[in-house]
C-alpha cells in the first residue's frame, strides 16, 4: 500500500484513523472539520467500526471516555468551540489515564469567532484547557500527508502513554488538497489494555475513576502523572527546520504559520537574507532545548504566528533573552501572506535588531 | 448448618458511607442480587455518578467506571458499542440525571441504547448539603429554597419516568420505591426486568427509585420513608411508564 492519493486534510485525518486500527467515532459536526463525521459515518460500516453522532461535544467526549475505559482505539474531532465543550471529558480522562485521539481543527475565535482558520488555541491545548494539573501530547501538522501520518503514530503515543493525543490542525489543514501517499502503519509492541473495564471475568475488579478524595493520594497520583510527563518530554521532541543551520533570522512557526514563514524564506535567500525556519511538530512536548541550540547560533528570532502570541510564550522560555525575538501575526481567521512575513524579516534586518 | 441469607456476591464487604435511613444501601443489595440472579457479574460495567454514589464502585464487585457530572449515559454508550455483550449499567441520582446530565439520558433513550439506568429520586442534593434539585417538590424547603420550592422562581420538578416514556427508544421504565417490604420485593422485580431487556438487546431501560435522605430533609428514618409514601408517591406514581407501543419502535 504506497499509492499516491489526492486527499482533503480532513479526509487523510479520517483515513489516518483507520489505518491506524482506530474503529470508534464519536462527534458533533462543527465547521470547518464536518468532512471528518461524514467521512467515518461511511467508512466506519465498511470496517466494522462504530460511528456515533453525539447530542453534543460533551457527550461526545464522554463517549470517548467510555470506549477508552473499555479499551477501544478512539477519536473525535471537533473545532474550537466544541473542543471547549470537551474540556470536561478531556481533563477526566487525563486524570483517568485514558488513551484516545483528540483533533481540534481550528478556527478563529474567541467565543464562536469565525470559521476560517487560526492559531488561537495554543494555549488551551498545550497549557492545561481543562481543570487540573495534566498534559495532553499535542501533534502540529503542517500538510496533509502529516495530518494522516502523525494521526496514525497518534494512537500508538496514547496507548504507549495512556494518555488523550490532540491533532492541533486549523480549517486550512483540513480543507486543503494535497497528494497523500497512504503507508501501512510499522507495527509496535503495545503493552496490554489489562486495565479496561471490560467485565471482571477471571481476574478482580477494574475500577476506571479520576476521584481520589485523600488529599495524599491525589497528591502520590499527580507525581505519577508528572513523571509520566516527564518521561514524554525526554522521548517525544520533535521539530523540523529549513534552512536553520546558517539563517541570521529564524523564524518560529508551526502547521499554517511554517508553511507560509517557508514560502517567505524562499524569498528572503533570493533577496541574500539569510534566513530559516525552526518547526516545532510536538508542541507538547515542546522543543525548548533545541530550540535553543539554534536560536543561539542566529542573529534574531522571529515568531510568526495567527494568533496574538500564544507560541512565542515557549520561544520566550526557550531562549530566555539569549537573542532578540520579534512577532508576526495575522488572526481572527486571516493568514499572514509571505510577502507580508517578508517585509517582517527585511523590517528587522533593517533596523539591526 | 444451611446459610439462608448472606450477602450476595456482587457486593464487596466494604461498609458503605450512606447515611442512616438513605436507602442507596437496599437500593445497592437490589442491583446486586439482580446481578447475582441472573449470572452476569463478570460481564457487568457499572458507571458511577457525581453525587452520593460516587464511591459505588467500591460497593460492587464488578467493573466499574466513575463519569463526570451527568455524564453517566454518555460514558455508558461509549462502554457498551464498544462491548455490546457486557451488560452496563448506571446509577444515577436526580441532580446527576435529571439537572446536569438531562441532555445524556434523553439521548441514551431515544437512541434505544442498551443499557440499565438505576435512577435514584431522592427530590434533593444530598452529597452537596441538600440543595434544590430539580426533582425537589413543589413547598418543599431545600438550603437553596429555604422558603419552599416556588414554582413562580424555580419551575416545576421533573416527572423523568413519564418525560423518558414518550420516547421510542426506551423498551422499560419502572418507577419503583423501598418503603416497604412489599414495595422492596416490586423494586427488585422491576429492577430484573430492567436488566433482561438489556440482555434480550430490546433497548434502553431505567428504573427510578423514590429514595429517602433522612439527613437533608431533616427527618427521622422512619419519617423519610412515610413522606416518600405520602407526598413524594403522590407527585412521582409508582408502576410502570412504558407505553411506548411495540409498532412505533
Amino acid at each position: 500500500m504506497s499509492e499516491k492519493v489526492l486527499m482533503k486534510g480532513n479526509e487523510a485525518i479520517a483515513e489516518g484513523a483507520i489505518l491506524a486500527g482506530c474503529r470508534h467515532f464519536f462527534g458533533y459536526p462543527i465547521t470547518p472539520q464536518n468532512e471528518i463525521p461524514e467521512y467515518m459515518s461511511r467508512r466506519m460500516p465498511e470496517v466494522g467500526g462504530v460511528f456515533l453522532q453525539a447530542e453534543s461535544e460533551v457527550a461526545g467526549g464522554n463517549m470517548v471516555y467510555g470506549a477508552a475505559c473499555a479499551g477501544a482505539r478512539v477519536m473525535t474531532t471537533s473545532s474550537s468551540p466544541g473542543i471547549s465543550l470537551m474540556q470536561e471529558a478531556i481533563s477526566y480522562m487525563a486524570g483517568a489515564e485514558l488513551p484516545c485521539v483528540l483533533v481540534n481543527i481550528v478556527r478563529g475565535g474567541p467565543g464562536l469567532g469565525g470559521i476560517q482558520g487560526a492559531q488561537s488555541d495554543y494555549f488551551q491545548a498545550t497549557k492545561g484547557g481543562g481543570h487540573g494539573d495534566y498534559r495532553l501530547i499535542v501533534l502540529a501538522p503542517s500538510s496533509v500527508q502529516e495530518l494522516m501520518d502523525l494521526t496514525i503514530e497518534a494512537f500508538d503515543l496514547a496507548d504507549i502513554y495512556r494518555n488523550p493525543v490532540m491533532i492541533l490542525g486549523d480549517a486550512i489543514l483540513g480543507q486543503m488538497m494535497e497528494p497523500v501517499v497512504l503507508r501501512e502503519r510499522s507495527k509496535i509492541n503495545l503493552p496490554p489494555k489489562t486495565w479496561a473495564t471490560i467485565g471482571a471475568k477471571g481476574r478482580p475488579k477494574n475500577i476506571i475513576s479520576s476521584l481520589r478524595l485523600d488529599p495524599g493520594e491525589l497528591e502520590k497520583h499527580n507525581l505519577a502523572l508528572q513523571e509520566k510527563y516527564k518521561r514524554i518530554t525526554d522521548e517525544q521532541v520533535r521539530y523540523t527546520t529549513y534552512m536553520a543551520s546558517d539563517a541570521e533570522t529564524l523564524l518560529v512557526a508551526y502547521g499554517t504559520s511554517a508553511r507560509v514563514a517557508q514560502a517567505a524564506i524562499d524569498m528572503a535567500r533570493e533577496r541574500g537574507l539569510k534566513a530559516g525556519l525552526f518547526r516545532p511538530v510536538s508542541l507538547w512536548p515542546f522543543p525548548y532545548d533545541d530550540l535553543k541550540t539554534i536560536a543561539l547560533g542566529s542573529r534574531r528570532v522571529l515568531t510568526v504566528e495567527m494568533s496574538h502570541g500564544q507560541m512565542i510564550e515557549d520561544v520566550r522560555l526557550a531562549i530566555l533573552g539569549g537573542r532578540p525575538i520579534h512577532f508576526y501575526c495575522r488572526t481572527g481567521g486571516m493568514t499572514p501572506t509571505p510577502r507580508e512575513v517578508l517585509n517582517e524579516i527585511e523590517r528587522i534586518v533593517e533596523e539591526g535588531i | 448448618m444451611r446459610q439462608v441469607f448472606g450477602r450476595p456476591k456482587s457486593l464487596t464487604d466494604a461498609p458503605t458511607h450512606y447515611c442512616p435511613g438513605c436507602s442507596h444501601g437496599i437500593i445497592h443489595r437490589l442491583i446486586a442480587e439482580v446481578i447475582d440472579e441472573l449470572d452476569v457479574r463478570e460481564n457487568t460495567v457499572g458507571i458511577a455518578p457525581v453525587g452520593c454514589g460516587v464511591l459505588a464502585y467500591d460497593y460492587f464487585d464488578c467493573d466499574f467506571v466513575e463519569a463526570s457530572h451527568g455524564r453517566a449515559p454518555a460514558v455508558a454508550t461509549g462502554i457498551k458499542r464498544t462491548v455490546p455483550d457486557s451488560v452496563v449499567f448506571c446509577y444515577q441520582g436526580d441532580g446527576d440525571l435529571a439537572s446536569i446530565g438531562a441532555a445524556e439520558i434523553i439521548h441514551a433513550a431515544t437512541r434505544g441504547e442498551k443499557i440499565t439506568v438505576v435512577f435514584v429520586n431522592n427530590a434533593t442534593y444530598g452529597m452537596t448539603g441538600g440543595q434544590m434539585a430539580p426533582t425537589t417538590l413543589l413547598g418543599q424547603k431545600t438550603t437553596t429554597s429555604p422558603r419552599g420550592r416556588d414554582a413562580g422562581s424555580a419551575g416545576y420538578p421533573i416527572r423523568v419516568a413519564e418525560l423518558l416514556s414518550s420516547l421510542s427508544g426506551v423498551a422499560y421504565i419502572s418507577r419503583v420505591s423501598v418503603t416497604s417490604p412489599a414495595n422492596v420485593i416490586k423494586a427488585k422485580r422491576a429492577l430484573k426486568e430492567a436488566f433482561k431487556v438489556q440482555i434480550n438487546k430490546k433497548g434502553f431501560s431505567l428504573v427510578e427509585f423514590l429514595s429517602t435522605c433522612p439527613i437533608n430533609w431533616g427527618m427521622s428514618p422512619l419519617e423519610a420513608m412515610k413522606w416518600v409514601d405520602e407526598k413524594m408517591s403522590v407527585y412521582y406514581p409508582l408502576g410502570d411508564y412504558t407505553q411506548v407501543p411495540e409498532v412505533s419502535r
